[in-house]
């Protein structure tokens, strides 16, 4: 009797603990459930499907483990069959290892094809609008973000035209990070020496969370920024802003930011053209191709150098890779 | 003079934080009272010559299981200090480099310096009795493997108090573990505590290989092996494989950081990434390394307390080994999010769905050993029937974690925390107090009481789901892990709350077993028999706790479950006494006081190498080398226990007449 009443205590507490944690969830943000644009669209889509691959296999064996709990318990008076020497059939081995092989087909299936298809550039209902392309470096602790295209600055917030895909690159020059902003896509790492590519695209306008996610030292965990997604009018009017004002982010205003530190907003009405390469070469990328550079007895100019610094982004995905060298070297004719 | 030594000792100690003094004074006082009582009642020669110089894998077993309770209490404290600080948004309870010093030690302590010795602990109480024999293949290097990990648990330990703690996570990502993310002496803490106890953590696995290998009882068979001797096996081939990794890895991060080398660091052509491929080659199969044991203590509990055989021994035995070996081809799991492109990320994940496949039979193996059986709701059974779904839903989440895409969504969030957090407690904590509660009666002769047993399990089950499950939900939310504070904005405030209350309730649950404990040593049903749970294998076979030499007459082996069989054949009436003719004298190794010293110069040099004191890294060097010197000069390492007195054990046990 005594046991009874434990029992149904136990279950109020756990059913109470569940009602509070499933209200506290109503009103707050499922930000990866929210997704905003194609890319978080196909992750959402994955994670609904492979829990629901999962839920196939752990909801029947929950079931089982109660049953067979309940119905083979020793006691007196208990007519289940009791059989000490039945300990192999070939049937059972051959559902159970089955039904796993099958589902992880099915599910890895899936996950190649949305692995292949999230290396390679999105593809969008407006091609004919050029994509984005932003250049992202990780401090200590704060974001960096220059737009080449337009020659403008920003720290620890970010624009972006709506239904344009962005391509970010993105390195550090402090411990690594990890770039994530969860409503438009999952996240990839800042390493320094290296260039790494992420495209994400909003479908509409908006204002999403955007974070640090790999630990980086004293203040990471304030490494958020805030991604403004507007229309492309608007965007335009916000960057004609920007290079209006007369806050120029020099290298030396480059070194002062880097020097470790929590950050405010800030914007630049432009930055030293070379920056974001000269990062990434800085930490490693410099070091790795220099056989290349001793091969030319004079200075390289421009475009070998650019060339060269694709060996040294060799980590990267390599379709990626040679798009966004692609894109910095005709930048740099302009 | 004065100035000097004042400014040495505030660079020396930890100070200014008043959580650390607490401990300071703490600290000092335990050792106080130990060095009172160990004087008051003369106990050093005891000490000495019962413990710090056995090579009995028994005691070395115990020692292992003592040191790692107390490192789980460490290691549960910096829990709650981090589940307080996180219990609502802006707390100002730990300040950033405290929460990230205490992340860092909770994650190296937890897995290294508790779930290592707590699994060695079982391997050395139980491997050895299993298989019928008196004691490992090489009792020496089992107390060396021991002693290395003590004194490098030790010395991470003190970097609480002196130095500083490292704080770069526990796995030490450069280029924040290096000269220019950590400038202090944190990271060589954690370089050296781990290169110690880890030497010792090979030598382990290497010595049960051999002892499987080479000592098992005449007859028994590879087939006819118990499952837990099996999935110790599995685990020392994955320890052999991998531990070398770990070493050199960290050995390179310590050239970076000592000679001013440039392997992993930001400039001068370092290159971080191989630091995070090595350290994952190692890091992925160390999970494997912990998990595999408690799935074998996991079938010798369903078996013995559903009173029937294992189901399906052949599929359970393949499956160990094909975990052992796709734990191997599955690290890259771990940075999905590096770009290493979409050939490898695909190849990765389904390696790693891959290993969801043998483990899975395996559940569907314990729950059908279950079925037709006669379940028996002792302690040990209840903590694997709460480990059945805790390890399913949690490998379910690591399944959904594999698919590299929605991994991107997944990494270093809570889901990522949540997910490891539910299969390592849920598989290898509920499995390593499983077989705590079901091996204690035969190491110390009595039962854990079972009133108490229960409060601390539900404290736990419940603490566990209340803690872990809104930590799912909180990654969802995007929220990242290693963050020490955050704010009203993300709607994060409430879930963390019910985080904190289910850290605590299992906090509350381990202090239940630690007066549980403590109250069965003096009122704890004492075992007559040897087999207080009707039990099937060999171990159960000798008195409790054994004698020194664990069998008196070599057990011969013909079929699986031999204890059991024995059992049946007999009718389950009392087992005949051996005639006193049949006893010999017995063979067994001396102790030394060698492992003690030889590790004790390596804490020295290890000590010296940490706050980069050349003279004193090399003395403790000289004394590692000159113990390995005297060691191979000594002849006199073993004896026979003479004849009487096995006899009058064996009588006094009432086992011979």
């Amino acid at each position: 009797m005594k046991k009874r009443s434990n029992l149904r205590g136990l279950l109020l507490l756990i059913t109470g603990l569940l009602t509070t944690v499933l209200l506290s969830g109503c009103d707050s943000k499922f930000v990866v459930f929210d997704p905003q644009g194609p890319v978080a669209q196909t992750q959402y889509k994955l994670i609904i499907l492979s829990a629901i691959l999962c839920a196939i296999v752990v909801i029947p064996v929950l079931a089982i483990t109660v049953f067979i709990v309940l119905r083979y318990r020793d006691k007196p008076g208990n007519t289940a069959p009791y059989k000490p020497h039945w300990d192999d059939s070939k049937v059972l081995e051959i559902l159970w290892w089955g039904i796993p092989i099958v589902i992880i087909v099915i599910l890895g299936g899936y996950t190649a094809r949305d692995t292949y298809a999230l290396a390679r550039t999105p593809k969008t209902a407006v091609t004919d609008v050029k994509p984005v392309e932003i250049q992202v470096t990780s401090l200590d602790w704060k974001w960096l973000f220059m737009y080449p295209e337009q020659n403008i600055a920003t720290v620890n917030y970010v624009h972006i035209p709506a239904g344009v895909q962005v391509h970010f690159e993105l390195t550090s020059d402090a411990p690594m990070n990890s770039f994530w902003i969860p409503q438009l896509g999952g996240q990839e790492y800042t390493m320094p020496g290296m260039a790494m590519s992420l495209w994400l695209q909003a479908d509409k306008t908006g204002s999403f969370y955007g974070t640090g996610a790999n630990f980086s030292g004293k203040e990471f965990a304030h490494m958020r920024f805030n991604v403004t997604s507007e229309s492309q009018a608007d965007f335009n009017k916000w960057v004609d802003g920007v290079k209006g004002k007369s806050h120029e982010l020099t290298e030396a205003g480059y070194n002062e930011l880097a020097i470790p530190g929590k950050s405010e907003e800030q914007t630049f009405s432009s930055y030293p053209t070379e920056l974001f390469d000269s990062i990434v070469k800085k930490n490693g990328g410099h070091h790795m191709d220099m056989d290349m550079d001793e091969n030319n007895d004079d200075k390289v100019d421009t475009d070998e150098q650019k060339s060269d610094s694709k060996n040294a982004h060799d980590m990267d995905d390599m379709s990626d890779m040679d798009m966004s060298n692609m894109n910095s070297s005709e930048m740099n004719h302009k | 003079m004065y100035a000097s030594i004042k400014s040495f000792a505030s660079s020396f100690f930890v100070t200014g934080d008043p959580l650390i003094y607490g401990a300071d004074v703490s600290i000092a006082l335990t050792s106080i009272a130990i060095l009172f009582v160990l004087f008051y009642f003369k106990k050093w020669g005891w000490l000495w010559r019962e413990w710090l110089t056995t090579v009995d894998h028994k005691k070395i077993g115990i020692m292992y299981l003592i040191a790692s309770l107390l490192m789980l209490f460490r290691g549960g404290v910096d829990a709650l200090l981090m589940r307080t600080q996180l219990a609502l948004p802006n707390v100002h309870f730990l300040q950033a480099d405290h929460y990230n010093e205490v992340f860092t030690t909770h994650g190296t302590i937890m897995i290294l310096f508790m779930a290592m010795p707590m699994m060695f602990g079982l391997f050395n109480m139980v491997v050895p009795l299993q298989i019928g024999a008196r004691d490992v293949a090489y009792p020496f290097l089992n107390s060396v493997s021991f002693w290395l990990f003590l004194f490098g648990a030790m010395l991470f330990n003190i970097s609480f108090v002196i130095g500083g703690s490292p704080d770069a996570g526990w796995l030490s990502y450069p280029p924040l573990s290096e000269l220019s993310g950590s400038s202090g002496v944190g990271e060589n803490f954690y370089i050296w505590g781990i290169q110690i106890s880890g030497i010792g953590s090979l030598a382990t696995g290497i010595n049960f290989i051999v002892t499987i290998l080479k000592m098992r009882a005449p007859g028994m068979k590879f087939m006819k092996m118990p499952m837990f001797t099996w999935s110790v096996f599995s685990s020392s081939i994955i320890i052999i494989f991998a531990f070398p990794i770990l070493t050199v890895t960290l050995a390179l991060l310590f050239i970076d950081r000592y000679m001013g080398g440039h392997l992993f660091t930001m400039d001068g052509g370092g290159f971080p990434m191989m630091y995070i491929n090595l350290i994952w080659m190692w890091g992925h199969p160390e999970v494997y390394i912990v998990v595999l044991p408690a799935f074998g203590i996991f079938s010798e509990i369903v078996a013995t307390f559903s009173r029937k055989r294992i189901f399906g021994y052949k599929s359970m035995v393949f499956a160990l080994m094909s975990i052992s070996i796709l734990s191997f081809f599955t690290w890259v799991h771990h940075f999905f999010t590096m770009g290493s492109g979409a050939d490898v990320n695909v190849a990765f994940a389904i390696a790693t769905m891959a290993i969801g496949i043998p483990t899975g039979a395996k559940v569907f193996n314990w729950l059908f050993t279950m079925f037709r059986g006669r379940i028996r709701l002792e302690q040990p059974m209840m903590w694997t029937l709460a480990f059945i779904p805790c390890f399913v839903v949690g490998g379910a989440t690591g399944v959904m974690l594999a698919v590299a895409p929605a991994d991107y969504q997944y990494h270093n969030s809570y889901f990522l925390i949540a997910h490891f957090h539910q299969v390592l407690i849920g598989g290898v904590v509920f499995g390593y107090l499983a077989g705590i509660y079901y091996w204690w009666p035969k190491l110390f002769g009595f039962k854990l009481n079972e009133r108490l047993g229960k409060y601390a399990f539900w404290l736990w089950n419940i603490g566990f789901y209340v803690c872990f499950m809104p930590q799912y939900a909180l990654g969802f939310m995007g929220m990242t892990r290693r963050v020490y504070t955050y704010g009203w904005d993300m709607g994060w405030g409430p879930l963390n709350l019910v985080s904190t209350i289910g850290a605590f309730l299992m906090g509350i649950g381990f202090v239940f077993q630690v007066w549980q404990i403590l109250y069965s040593v003096k009122y704890g049903e004492r075992d007559k028999t040897g087999d207080p749970w009707n039990a099937r294998t060999l171990e159960w076979s000798i008195p409790s706790p054994p004698p020194m030499y664990n069998f008196a007459v070599v057990p011969v082996v013909d079929e699986r479950d031999p204890f059991w069989e024995e059992k049946e054949r007999r009718n389950f009436a009392p087992a005949e006494p051996v005639p006193v003719a049949k006893l010999e004298p017995i063979h067994m190794p001396r102790n030394s006081g060698i492992p003690f010293i030889f590790a004790a110069c390596w804490f020295v040099a290890g000590f010296g190498f940490v706050f980069g004191w050349n003279w004193m890294a090399f003395t403790g060097l000289a004394g590692v080398g000159i113990s390995l010197l005297v060691r191979s000069f000594t002849y006199d390492t073993d004896y026979y226990v003479p004849l009487e007195e096995v006899i009058e054990t064996e009588k006094a046990a009432g086992r011979a007449v």
